[in-house]
């Protein structure tokens, strides 16, 4: 479904991706895992259309995002790291706007709006402004939204980061039903270790650009001789804690935080 | 058709709900229109000018209008700090069609912002042409509004973050909008001003105002037509190119 091969990406002298390959099959649940700034947001983009890589060979669902974006676009679905709704928009407006976008026919867009609102537990917000929801709230909301026009492939960028154990094993089980019935692609990553021993069956493990591990969880623990995925972890990246450029954007995010409190 | 228009309902919502920004939005260029307005008035009616409101309100108009429309296009920015513009730009559609809607939505809302301040400056006095002059005038006000919309577009693809946009509004808006001949008339000023007021598209769009509003039909009308007409469409397609050359 996803096929990685000697991806390459280069802003300016910085690599931040180096030379990687792997690949997740159909239907998969596959963990991307690394420290902060070990390139797992950029190959994200570079597989989600939205950077170009510098070189390197990438198909999603066949197809190359470099040439065929918008086949490729229409393939996945994506909850992006850092929110991607509009404050200004209520809930039901949101999954609208991304119905319409992605194409999907007024009836079914409606009925799954609904099921998939019903189903994040807020259908009876639906008409109120994202601006008033809480983190968890917009996140349930972010993961209903990336599923309406039912991809084969789901990118889920830190997605259950700052939510209570009761909504990540909520949203967890609802994936992994739809990768079991609809042979959905996961693809995701997540800081959180054991969610990624638990739920992935596949995982990677990337550090400065570089691919320092693959297998299934317990290849890898086998292979560092550990008994946690953390461990091993730990074990494959070291225990020195990474420093993470702030660039412009996330120096108005500050701004903004400030701004508003 | 669908995708352009729900970008477009996306900026008109965010327009009526964002209540504090429509009243902030015109309460500047009513502020210049009674600082002005009143101030000036004696002075330009004694140097012969005649009514100064009547000169004035075709101007603030497409002041109002400018500054919402350059603004809607600078909303990419925000829309690129907070997130959104990437939902918008992994969705299978072309980046043309986002611009188009995007800049469509921007200009309408600047349109309803400066038939908000025809309707205001009623109240201070302005005399209203037939209802096909005003209508000729919406035109006119829809030109500006989607020429800087796109201007807008432009920018904001340019700029990183807003840390730029100071720069914008004191070495590009404010000059574009002085030397349109909004507050005072360019007749007898020294030429370097007519010259450069020439390249002002500004300009064109005030006399168009001015021509369809206040002083009546003329053959120089359809001149500023075409030119504002054909800006707007050289500014769609650098936009769109720039748009589709964004990389988050």
């Amino acid at each position: 479904m996803i096929k990685v091969e000697n991806l390459t990406k280069k802003f300016g002298d910085f690599i931040a991706v180096d030379n990687v390959s792997f690949s997740v099959n159909k239907g998969e649940i596959f963990a991307f895992l690394g420290p902060n700034g070990a390139g797992k947001t950029t190959t994200i983009k570079m597989l989600t259309t939205l950077l170009r890589p510098t070189s390197g060979v990438i198909y999603v669902s066949g197809k190359d995002p470099a040439k065929d974006q918008n086949e490729v676009r229409r393939s996945f679905g994506i909850v992006f790291q850092d929110p991607s709704l509009d404050d200004e928009l209520t809930a039901y407006e949101n999954m609208e706007f991304h119905g319409v976008l992605y194409g999907v026919p007024k009836e079914i867009r409606k009925a799954r709006i609904e099921q998939l609102l019903k189903f994040v537990e807020l259908w009876d917000r639906k008409d109120k402004l994202v601006k008033n929801f809480s983190g968890g709230m917009k996140r349930r909301l972010e993961v209903a939204r990336g599923l309406i026009h039912h991809p084969k492939i789901l990118f889920l960028d830190e997605p259950t980061l700052g939510l209570d154990p009761q909504t990540r094993s909520h949203i967890w089980s609802y994936i992994r039903k739809l990768s079991n019935e609809e042979k959905m692609t996961v693809f995701f990553t997540t800081h959180y270790m054991e969610e990624a021993e638990k739920i992935a069956q596949k995982v990677a493990v990337i550090d400065n650009g570089k691919i320092a591990a693959k297998g299934t969880p317990s290849e890898l623990k086998e292979q560092t001789k550990t008994a946690s995925l953390e461990d091993s972890f730990l074990a494959l990246t070291g225990k020195k804690i990474r420093e993470e450029g702030a660039n412009p954007i996330d120096e108005m995010r500050i701004r903004r935080k400030m701004f508003r409190h | 058709m669908k995708v352009i228009y729900i970008l477009w309902l996306r900026q008109i919502k965010r327009y009526y709900r964002a209540k504090s920004r429509i009243i902030g939005s015109i309460a500047q260029p009513l502020l210049f229109l009674l600082a002005f307005g009143f101030g000036f008035g004696p002075i330009f009616q004694k140097g012969g000018g005649g009514n100064y409101i009547q000169f004035l309100v075709p101007g603030i108009i497409a002041m109002g209008i400018l500054f919402t429309a350059v603004f809607s296009g600078i909303e990419i920015i925000w829309d690129k700090q907070f997130g959104f513009l990437k939902e918008t730009l992994v969705a299978p559609v072309s980046r043309l069609k986002i611009m188009i809607g995007r800049t469509l939505g921007g200009g309408t809302v600047a349109v309803i912002q400066g038939v908000i301040i025809l309707a205001v400056s009623l109240f201070v006095g302005f005399h209203l042409p037939g209802p096909h002059m005003i209508i000729l005038s919406l035109i006119f006000m829809a030109l500006i509004a989607f020429l800087f919309a796109a201007l807008g577009t432009v920018i904001a693809s340019l700029l990183e973050d807003m840390q730029g946009f100071q720069l914008i509004m004191n070495f590009l808006l404010m000059p574009l909008f002085f030397l349109s001949g909004a507050l005072f008339p360019l007749q007898g000023l020294p030429r370097v001003f007519t010259i450069i007021a020439s390249m002002d598209p500004l300009f064109y769009g005030i006399e168009g105002l001015r021509g369809t509003l206040v002083s009546g039909l003329h053959l120089g009308l359809f001149h500023d037509f075409l030119i504002l007409s054909a800006i707007t469409a050289i500014l769609f397609v650098i936009g769109s190119y720039l748009f589709s050359k964004i990389e988050i």
